[in-house]
């Protein structure tokens, strides 16, 4: 997986680190701070993702996870630094970049259809009504997109459904279809996992991984808990207190490279099974006492 | 007294109802303002925006009378009045998630101030008792020939605007972030929604008044909901219903003595319940099915 260009050893990256071509690049973060009024949510973040690779982005509550997602989205202004997606600035409505936001479940009384939904992430953008008739006329292969698109994800059987009435693994299927419908080359997950059951958790995993390794797509995935993803992981981004470190998740997530970030003393144990425990965080995040996350 | 009586001839019924100008204009003006209605009343209960919908209707009681007491018509004070206060709740609860909930206080606070005002323009203006009844139950019967204009002008407005911006308000509605994301200017369009919310309240409060104005936007979005999830037929179910509800309530009342504002509402809460009994039931005899 092209590990081999990684700088050895986890380190703070520090502007101006050499990176390669950022056009050859999936994301680039080139020196980025973000503030929100007086407080500096993180700074100096430099980051680069190839396309196709897997990466988790890790940290404590509040230390600027979804505002690091958000910043590669073009929603969230930066204080310094650029944001660039295959080359080009960060902006909204990029239809390469496919979106997840932090899931709040879908009320249940909302009656609209899973396909619909998956729709709206094709053409919900588009200002006025849509014609079916002027659209079939036009050849518009909008239906064939969004089939195509649930078929991806197998959520076939059930996208007639409404959507409030799906379980929560059955919505997050369809929200990956939502976000891959327009033919987006990267995914932005924000805590896909979190209020699914362990069942649902492997099968999202699973499916996340392999579009990434069958279709390509290069995913970015915020995660509390990095385990149920680890073995498929290129790269981990550990943010925390401010700065940002990544890397491999051998390099990352270290008792000695966590420590240097948190300025306090970080334990990782590895249990018999491989699962990862990070050890202290509870106290460095008390230390960092930094803004709620967004 | 006699009035007319409907019969099983229902050309000769048609022609009963269309024989004085006055029944004409109302339903004319009912057929006008049911359209937008139903189509707004479709988004507002899917985003839920009900409270945001009632208060709007309230400040329309204020607004009439203040219509009244300058001398122009009721209807042009409801509009000022209703689409002022969109504004204000638009941009004084613009917040997370769309402006939706830290919509509530604000709207709350509106509310109140609004009826303390129509309290007050309702003891300055001498008539008052009949006054204030029309715009709590609605002046259907009373409606002039300027008005009717006024309505279909600012009724096609709103329509052609909601047009406009259905497909990305509807994105903004059901998934408020990630429409953010795709481009959606999500704040904006929640704006824009309660203007369209102000103008469909206005226009609808001359037919059920202020306190009944949820027959019309309300219940038809609720219903059709009910009907299908497809989003864009649902749309027009909702516009079906509402404009089904002002053509029988107006009719069924020409023949009998009872208010215009009662059956709407009647027939409105009727096939609602009708829905979700109906819905309740299928799913009851789906559920023991899979064992």
């Amino acid at each position: 997986m092209g590990n081999a260009e990684m700088t050895a050893g986890a380190r703070l990256l520090e502007a101006g680190a050499e990176a390669p071509d950022s056009a050859a690049l999936a994301i680039r973060v080139e020196g980025a701070a973000v503030r929100h009024g007086r407080e500096t949510v993180w700074s100096r973040v430099d980051l680069s993702v190839r396309p196709g690779e897997f990466v988790a982005i890790l940290g404590p509550n509040g230390a600027g996870k979804t505002t690091l997602v958000r910043a590669i989205l073009g929603v969230q202004a930066l204080a310094a630094g650029s944001v660039t997606v295959f080359g080009r600035r960060a902006r909204r409505g990029n239809d390469e970049i496919g979106y997840l936001p932090q899931r709040r479940h879908f009320d249940p009384d909302l009656r609209i259809r899973g396909t619909d939904l998956v729709r709206l992430g094709l053409d919900g953008n588009r200002w006025g009504l849509p014609l079916p008739f002027a659209a079939r006329l036009l050849g518009s292969d909008a239906d064939r997109r969004v089939r195509r698109a649930i078929e991806m994800v197998g959520a076939a059987p059930h996208a007639g459904r409404p959507v409030g009435e799906l379980s929560g693994g059955e919505q997050q299927r369809l929200l990956i279809a939502q976000a891959l419908v327009t033919g987006a080359r990267i995914l932005l997950l924000d805590e896909p996992l979190e209020s699914l059951d362990l069942n649902n958790q492997q099968a999202i995993s699973s499916l996340v991984q392999r579009l990434c390794r069958e279709h390509g797509v290069t995913v970015l995935t915020v995660a509390h808990d990095v385990n149920p993803i680890l073995p498929y992981l290129d790269m981990v981004v550990y943010v925390a207190r401010g700065r940002v470190l990544a890397g491999s998740p051998e390099e990352v997530i270290r008792t000695e490279a966590l420590s240097r970030l948190y300025g306090a003393p970080i334990e990782v144990l590895r249990t018999r099974d491989g699962r990862l425990l990070v050890v202290g965080q509870q106290e460095a995040v008390s230390f960092h006492g930094g803004p709620p996350a967004r | 007294m006699t009035g007319p009586a409907p019969g099983w001839d229902l050309l000769f019924d048609l022609q009963q109802l269309l024989q004085f100008h006055f029944m004409q204009n109302a339903l004319l003006t009912g057929t006008i303002v049911a359209v937008p209605a139903g189509a707004v009343g479709y988004f507002i209960v899917l985003r839920g925006q009900s409270f945001a919908a009632h208060t709007l209707s309230q400040v329309g009681f204020p607004g009439a009378a203040a219509g009244i007491l300058v001398h122009t018509s009721p209807l042009a004070g409801l509009l000022a009045f209703c689409t002022a206060s969109a504004l204000g709740i638009g941009f004084l609860g613009r917040g997370l998630d769309a402006g939706r909930r830290g919509e509530s206080a604000v709207i709350g606070t509106v509310l109140a101030f609004s009826l303390g005002l129509g309290l007050l323009f309702s003891r300055l203006y001498a008539g008052s008792a009949q006054g204030v009844y029309a715009f709590l139950f609605g002046t259907i019967l009373g409606i002039s020939d300027a008005d009717v204009a006024i309505t279909a002008a600012v009724a096609a407005a709103a329509l052609a605007a909601l047009g406009v911006m259905a497909r990305p308000l509807l994105f903004g509605s059901v998934d408020p972030d990630v429409a953010q994301a795709r481009g959606v200017p999500v704040r904006a369009l929640s704006m824009a929604f309660l203007v369209l919310v102000a103008l469909a309240v206005a226009q609808a409060v001359q037919i059920v008044g202020t306190l009944l104005v949820f027959a019309l936007l309300v219940a038809p979005g609720a219903a059709a909901l009910q009907l299908s999830a497809r989003p864009w037929l649902g749309l027009g179910f909702s516009v079906a219903l509402a404009l089904l509800f002002t053509w029988a309530g107006l009719a069924v009342a020409y023949f009998t003595i009872y208010p215009v504002g009662f059956f709407v509402t009647t027939f409105a809460f009727g096939t609602y319940l009708a829905l979700r009994v109906g819905r309740a039931l299928l799913a009851a005899r789906r559920l023991p099915a899979p064992a």
